[in-house]
């Protein structure tokens, strides 16, 4: 059959129907179209309207807008994103929309493009104590790798995913699960990840990870040494000993500072593993999934016995994790064994109190991209000079209307929080590369300045007039305004 | 898990989305809250393998069907051989015609065999399953314009109303139509009958050879075409009110025709801002005092309780 179709025609792999598409058309599902002989997402273009996120009335302040000469009418606020705008990658050709609207007296353009990233991939900030595989092992997504763990941060664990060593060099399979992969981790869909000698997760964008099966409620509030400094109080009189346990610094109240300052008693416990400073221990057990991310499920494991000539029977022992998820109350027998007790009363509440202030634990995915050569070229004539102008802050870049992080030195590699992004707002191309809507807003004489595309700048009421698949979405209210006009221009103060 | 598919629940916190490739289902179910919990959770797990089930067989569901065709495997697929087939012999057609209402009925039965539910419906771009148990109904409306919706007409959906599928069908729909019309809603007693039958009369809404009808050879749009090389409608000039009547006429003659056959309960033909209706033999619908009536070009299920009860 497919000798048959003209050369134009492209095969969609994004379901099994695997539609035939013709050039300028769409597949069965309307949703993916034969644009330019490439397979493009086709959502419909999303305009963010700036009076739906304030509540404020949709009605126009006046009824006869056309009897009205204007001159002190706030034009509407809406933004034109790049989400569903199309791209006109690989041509070297203006941008698809290059917009013009006038925003607190200042004329600005905004230049819309979604721009196709094979440079580019996710890093994902996972709140646990969790081990969840050593440092630089591979994680992979259906078996194929599609990147690596990265460092260890308060609280987390960073993975790195993607980049254009997964994406395309590596085999078909490989750049095929990468890219979907982080599509869906950018469309906020759950992704099962596996890492090498380490932990199966399922992460999902502003959702608890769900780490071997289990999902994570909280992050710790602190170190077990921290949670020690800050409950001391509370368990003072209460008991005689508390032991918080964590991977980090195992924190042991009488031995500990704040202990000490209070006047607590010495109790003869010996904790195994690395003494620090006083109260504070290292590497009590391996890192695991277990008691605040070692590998034990039985906290007497980190005990070696008590000290006769210090210790005394009916001696109380709290012990807890850094995430108040696990807690077990001892008392000390006639030989000085600990027997675990019903868990008293008065101690619940110190308990409570740490997993209270422990914030919810989530996935946080923070996508992350550079801008090529020709996707700049759809701005300027000189793509050097958009970069330019973004380093001196003239221009802002935002990616579906969301505030964006642009890396200090060459080029332009920006990263966005994805959940700040309006619904689907990634596609991808078979290449395999990743779509991404991106928008460049900048004051308008700063724009012909850089050799702007100016014959194809439009008004944004012609735009919204044109366009047919358009949508338009409230603007996130925790985001700034992104038409807000940029601080300052060329030459002035 | 199937990778591909969407399933959420929509802003609303109520209504259940499934996408996956071309099938796209809104689903709402009322009863106890743990019951409809199950029910969606039985959609889902029932969704995600259709549509791998029905590419299996796709060829054979693109091929026009005849009494020597032979029956797919598949669930889902058997249905839409069964729903195309009264037509098979006089016309062509082939199973995907019924393709929507018949997925939509499926996952209906998953919900309704998993949860004891007052009501549901499964609504898949337009063709839609119902379930009503005793003491509960829906009412069906239809509305001018999916854009500017005005509620022009409706209907009650009871148990005792041989009624579980409604299905429109037209040339500015998302599948082609040989026909003319801008839509056509038929009630039957099956989502894939419903929506076979709705493929069929939407057909026969036709002004053959009339010069302000665009019509293209299918594969010309759309190069992998279960029509092949049959002409679609692709753009109808405006029409005088004699054409509309004329073209409107000859869907209602072969939808009466169907509904003589016991294949459909009612239907609704609409063309350009007119509409002409095939009423069910006793009717308990409110449709029933003009012929002529304002435009209609899609259905939508109000998922308010019902008003008010069905009169025989």
């Amino acid at each position: 059959m497919p000798e048959i179709f003209p050369k134009d025609t492209i095969r969609c792999d994004a379901c099994p129907v695997l539609c035939y598409i013709k050039l300028g058309q769409t597949g069965a599902c309307d949703r993916y179209g034969n644009i330019a002989g490439q397979l493009v997402r086709l959502d419909p273009h999303i305009v963010l309207d700036r009076a739906k996120s304030q509540g404020t009335p949709l009605v126009p302040f006046l009824e006869h807008e056309g009897e009205w000469d204007g001159a002190l009418m706030k034009s509407k606020e809406m933004f034109v994103t790049a989400i569903g705008a199309g791209t006109t990658y690989p041509d070297y050709k203006p941008a698809p929309f290059i917009v013009s609207s006038e925003v607190d007296g200042v004329d600005m353009v905004t230049v819309v493009t979604e721009g196709i990233f094979s440079y580019c991939g996710v890093k994902l900030k996972i709140d646990t104590d969790r081990h969840l595989g050593p440092e630089r092992n591979l994680v992979r997504s259906k078996g194929e790798p599609v990147g690596h763990v990265t460092t260890a941060e308060y609280g987390s664990q960073m993975l790195s995913l993607g980049g254009v060593h997964h994406l395309t060099g590596g085999t078909k399979s490989e750049g095929r699960v990468t890219c979907e992969t982080l599509l869906d981790l950018c469309n906020g869909k759950e992704v099962a990840l596996t890492i090498d000698d380490g932990a199966s997760i399922t992460v999902a964008a502003g959702k608890p990870p769900i780490v071997n099966g289990q999902q994570e409620e909280r992050m710790r509030v602190g170190c077990g040494s921290a949670t020690i400094g800050m409950f001391a109080k509370q368990w003072f009189g209460k008991v005689d000993e508390v032991v918080v346990v964590d991977d980090h610094i195992t924190g042991v109240l009488s031995e500990h500072q704040a202990g000490k300052m209070l006047g607590m008693r010495e109790t003869g416990i010996s904790i195994q593993g690395r003494r620090s400073t006083p109260g504070r221990y290292f590497q009590v057990a391996q890192p695991g999934t277990g008691w605040g991310g070692t590998n034990i499920s039985d906290p007497l494991a980190i005990l070696k016995p008590f000290k006769a000539k210090i210790a005394w029977p009916h001696l109380r022992l709290l012990m807890v994790s850094t995430t108040g998820e696990h807690f077990a109350y001892y008392e000390l027998d006639e030989s000085l064994r600990p027997i675990e007790k019903d868990f008293p009363e008065p101690l619940r509440e110190s308990v409570d109190r740490i997993r209270e202030n422990c914030e919810p634990a989530l996935t946080t995915v923070v996508f992350m991209a550079g801008a090529g050569g020709s996707l700049r070229a759809g701005a300027t004539e000189n793509p050097v000079k958009l970069t330019d102008s973004v380093k001196r802050s003239l221009t802002r870049v935002t990616a579906g209307g969301a505030p964006t992080y642009v890396w200090p030195g060459g080029g332009i590699t920006f990263m966005v929080d994805v959940s700040r992004m309006p619904e689907n707002a990634f596609g991808y191309v078979p290449t395999p590369a990743l779509v991404a809507p991106i928008e460049f807003t900048l004051k308008k004489s700063d724009y012909a300045a850089l050799g702007g595309h100016m014959e194809f700048v439009r008004t944004l009421d012609e735009v919204m007039r044109e366009k047919q698949r358009q949508r338009q979405l409230a603007s996130l209210p925790e985001n700034p305004w992104p038409l807000k006009p940029v601080p300052k221009s060329e030459g002035e103060p | 898990m199937n990778a591909r598919a969407t399933i959420r629940l929509l802003p609303d916190g109520r209504r259940l989305h499934l996408n996956d490739g071309p099938i796209d289902l809104i689903i709402g179910a009322d009863g106890a809250s743990e019951e409809v919990a199950r029910a969606y959770q039985a959609a889902a797990s029932r969704f995600v393998t259709i549509l791998d089930e029905l590419c299996e067989e796709l060829p054979l569901l693109r091929t026009r069907a005849s009494n020597n065709s032979p029956f797919p495997k598949g669930q889902i697929a058997g249905r839409m051989s069964e729903a195309v087939s009264p037509y098979q012999e006089r016309c062509f057609i082939t199973p995907m015609a019924a393709v929507a209402g018949a997925v939509a009925e499926a996952v209906l039965a998953a919900m309704t065999a998993a949860a004891e539910l007052q009501r549901a419906y499964v609504n898949n771009g337009g063709d839609i399953a119902l379930h009503v148990s005793p003491g509960h109904s829906y009412t069906v409306g239809m509305i001018e314009r999916a854009d500017t919706p005005s509620l022009f007409g409706k209907f009650d959906v009871s148990p005792t109303l041989p009624v579980r599928g409604v299905a429109t069908s037209g040339w500015r729909g998302r599948s082609f139509s040989l026909g003319i019309a801008d839509a056509v809603t038929v009630l039957a007693a099956s989502a894939p009958a419903a929506d076979a039958a709705a493929t069929i009369v939407a057909n026969a809404v036709n002004l053959p050879d009339h010069p302000a009808i665009t019509r293209v050879p299918a594969r010309e749009v759309s190069p992998d075409s279960d029509l092949l090389d049959l002409p679609v409608t692709r753009a109808v000039g405006a029409l005088c009110a004699q054409e509309i009547f004329e073209a409107l006429k000859a869907g209602a003659t072969v939808a009466r025709e169907l509904q003589a056959k016991g294949w459909i309960h009612a239907a609704a033909v609409c063309l350009q801002g007119q509409v002409l209706l095939v009423e069910p033999p006793l009717d308990p619908i409110e449709l029933k005092s003009a012929d002529i009536l304002p435009p209609v070009v899609a259905t939508e299920v109000n998922n308010a309780p019902s008003q008010r009860n069905t009169h025989a």
